[in-house]
């Protein structure tokens, strides 16, 4: 019976303790898990689907928003030719500098240049959107609770307002966004992008896509993480035996 | 007595150094085989050298980090993502840094609820304990100063709420913040300060558990049963039986520890802490890593500021004086039939506390938090002495090694099976 009440207690510690940090991010709105490739030990990422989802973000997103921690030679991580990364940087402009004669000047980006931002800084962001920031997209898959999900389900949570919700100027209903009152109007709208593998644009299949390209923005090195993971748990576990099978025999004659 | 410790080794390298360095021998009798241990440890003491591993871990990762890092505020964000992108191995790394704070304080609050179950802290060892509680005082201020280095949203308003509890103090409250910040807001000097204190603390904290080591070889380790030993029938030499068992700890552990650092790296964290610090926009909860929530929670269960901030504080200091607040001559809770079902429920206020932390103090969290904040206090303050006195503990076996022939001694007993 005492055993009881010490295991019950035991367990709600260890389920009470590691739910903390869950429940610390306060009261949230419940986002359908989407069934991710790249979720679980043995997730990868879906080339096809973060190339689609390149495309999303670079026709659509990048108008506003910028992703200022990924470079175009990253994109070779999603199934891009060196050729094909060395082209698509050299049809933007960055701007580099001073030259000899002290001036700024324009060049094609190079596959090492980081992507260039749409605004030069936060105030012509905010002036251009109505006073509304346009967050920078590199780790918006980490900065937000339920990652990808919520991404998801922002991105197709544009619904008319329930009759009794008033929405305030400038602003657009939203399901999933905190509040349910956001800045940003409905970006996606169905066949938007021309998807060069013939899939239908629909809000959802691009809201997929670029859910995932985010995902995998922020977390670039996801699969070499759980590949290195299942190496080294691989690893430990026959350790541990080992250890586990030591220890037994030296402490065999003790008692 | 160079001469006799190199006369102790055959191999003849190992004999030159010894006679010239006695390395080998205080090896030896530091976790060795001229180290005796009681031998009815059971696994709640491998957390003790888990606790280590993590010290060293932290070092090791964060040495490395360091080279990568840059401690300003328009570049400290930027350069962790420059570890996380760019540099090789940087996420495994700064993943290993950031999960192995996590590890080092679950490591060290089980070590600190063994200690108080088993009254590890008694007489001899009570300067054992105090360099414990030392060692632990400096792990928060560590991990709190290393949590602000990234410099994102909960770096920055973390830093922001917990310098400004010294506000609380009369007179000397707002010159201490200002002198703590280095300025008038957490800034660039806040910021600068904090990467120096950090890199330099786990230094002063590998000097304490030198000490911690020291004081620990003056009496051995206590055991389950409490008793002393009694003579070579109640122990075994460190090594073998107590290398293989940490060893076999240390396997276990970093199981444990690769789950969270390859399957779940963030979820110990908080996503705030992914968006760049901005003193412009305070986020909708401000709350500190998990295993500071259960002082946090003691901190926002008073309605008074400089009330909570003393209380939080003094819930830390008191445990200074358990040595003299538990009365009772029973070291093992095993003998203690009251005192052992109380250690649980401090145990849940404890728990209730961590969970009380992570919720924004209003309706049934905040309840949760108070009544868990009188408890830990009563139990501690009250309960200790009182029990010590009134309870009537089992019968102590003879020995350790009696104890051990006649299986567990006491009914119930949480096992000495090892």
């Amino acid at each position: 019976m005492k055993m009881t009440i010490k295991r019950s207690i035991l367990v709600a510690a260890v389920a009470l303790g590691f739910a903390a940090p869950a429940f610390a991010a306060g009261p949230a709105i419940e986002y359908q898990a989407q069934n991710w490739s790249f979720n679980g030990p043995f997730g990868t990422f879906d080339r096809g689907e973060l190339q689609r989802g390149y495309q999303v973000y670079k026709e659509v997103c990048a108008a506003c928003h910028s992703m200022k921690y990924v470079a175009f030679r990253n994109l070779r991580d999603i199934g891009f030719t060196e050729a094909e990364v060395k082209a698509l940087a050299a049809t933007f402009q960055v701007v580099d500098g001073p030259d000899d004669s002290g001036e700024m000047f324009e060049r094609p980006a190079l596959p090492s240049d980081k992507f260039p931002s749409p605004f030069p800084n936060e105030k012509a962001a905010r002036s251009a959107n109505g006073g509304a920031y346009p967050v920078d997209l590199s780790l918006v898959a980490k900065a937000r609770v339920g990652g990808p999900d919520y991404l998801y389900a922002l991105l197709t949570g544009y619904k008319e307002p329930p009759a009794d919700f008033t929405v305030g100027e400038g602003l657009h209903y939203n399901e999933a966004f905190p509040g349910h009152q956001i800045a940003m109007p409905q970006p996606l709208n169905a066949d938007q992008v021309t998807y060069a593998d013939g899939k239908p644009a629909t809000v959802e299949q691009m809201a997929r896509d670029v859910s995932a390209f985010l995902m995998w923005a922020a977390e670039p090195k996801l699969e070499d993480r759980k590949r290195m993971g299942l190496k080294v748990m691989i690893f430990l576990i026959i350790m541990t035996g080992l250890f586990f099978a030591a220890k037994k025999r030296i402490w065999r004659d003790v008692h | 007595m160079a001469d006799n410790t190199s006369g102790f080794y055959s191999n003849p390298l190992v004999k030159w150094i010894e006679y010239r360095l006695p390395v080998f021998s205080a090896i030896d009798h530091m976790v060795g085989t001229q180290y005796p241990a009681p031998k009815n440890l059971n696994y709640w003491w491998n957390f003790g050298s888990l606790a280590g591993l993590c010290l060293v871990i932290q070092i090791v990762t964060g040495i490395v980090l360091v080279m990568h890092y840059t401690p300003h505020t328009s570049l400290a964000f930027d350069s962790v993502e420059h570890i996380m992108r760019d540099v090789n191995y940087g996420w495994l790394l700064r993943y290993m840094h950031a999960n192995g704070a996590s590890m080092f304080f679950i490591a060290v609050y089980i070590h600190i609820f063994r200690g108080l179950y088993y009254g590890s802290y008694k007489q001899p060892r009570e300067i054992l304990w105090f360099l414990g509680l030392i060692i632990f005082l400096l792990m928060m201020a560590t991990a709190f100063m290393g949590y602000v280095l990234p410099w994102g949203q909960m770096s920055f308003w973390g830093a922001t709420v917990i310098t400004n509890l010294f506000s609380a103090l009369p007179l000397v409250g707002e010159p201490i913040v200002t002198w703590l910040w280095g300025g008038f807001s957490v800034d660039n000097p806040t910021l600068n300060r904090f990467f120096s204190l950090h890199y330099l603390l786990p230094f002063v904290i590998v000097g304490i558990v030198i000490l911690h080591i020291l004081a620990l070889h003056q009496h051995g380790s206590n055991n389950p049963l409490g008793i002393d030993t009694k003579g070579p029938q109640d122990k075994i030499p460190f090594h073998p039986y107590y290398t293989i068992k940490d060893l076999f700890g240390i396997g276990v552990f970093l199981i444990f520890f690769s789950f969270f650092l390859f399957y779940a790296p963030n979820f110990l964290g908080h996503p705030d802490n992914y968006i760049p610090a901005d003193p412009l926009v305070t986020p909708e909860h401000i709350v500190p890593e998990w295993y500071f929530l259960p002082f946090y929670a003691i901190l926002r269960s008073v309605p008074d500021k400089l009330g909570g901030v003393l209380l939080m504080f003094g819930a830390i200091l008191i445990l200074f004086l358990l040595p003299w607040l538990d009365t009772s001559k029973v070291r093992s809770a095993k003998f203690r039939p009251i005192y052992k079902q109380l250690f649980w429920v401090f145990v849940l206020a404890c728990v209730g506390l961590t969970y009380a932390g992570g919720q924004p103090p209003e309706g049934l969290a905040l309840i949760i938090g108070r009544v868990c904040t009188v408890y830990y206090f009563v139990h501690i303050l009250v309960l200790m002495p009182l029990v010590g006195w009134f309870e009537k503990p089992h019968k102590l076996p003879a020995s350790i090694s009696e104890a051990v022939l006649k299986g567990d001694a006491a009914p119930g007993a949480a096992g000495s099976k090892a």
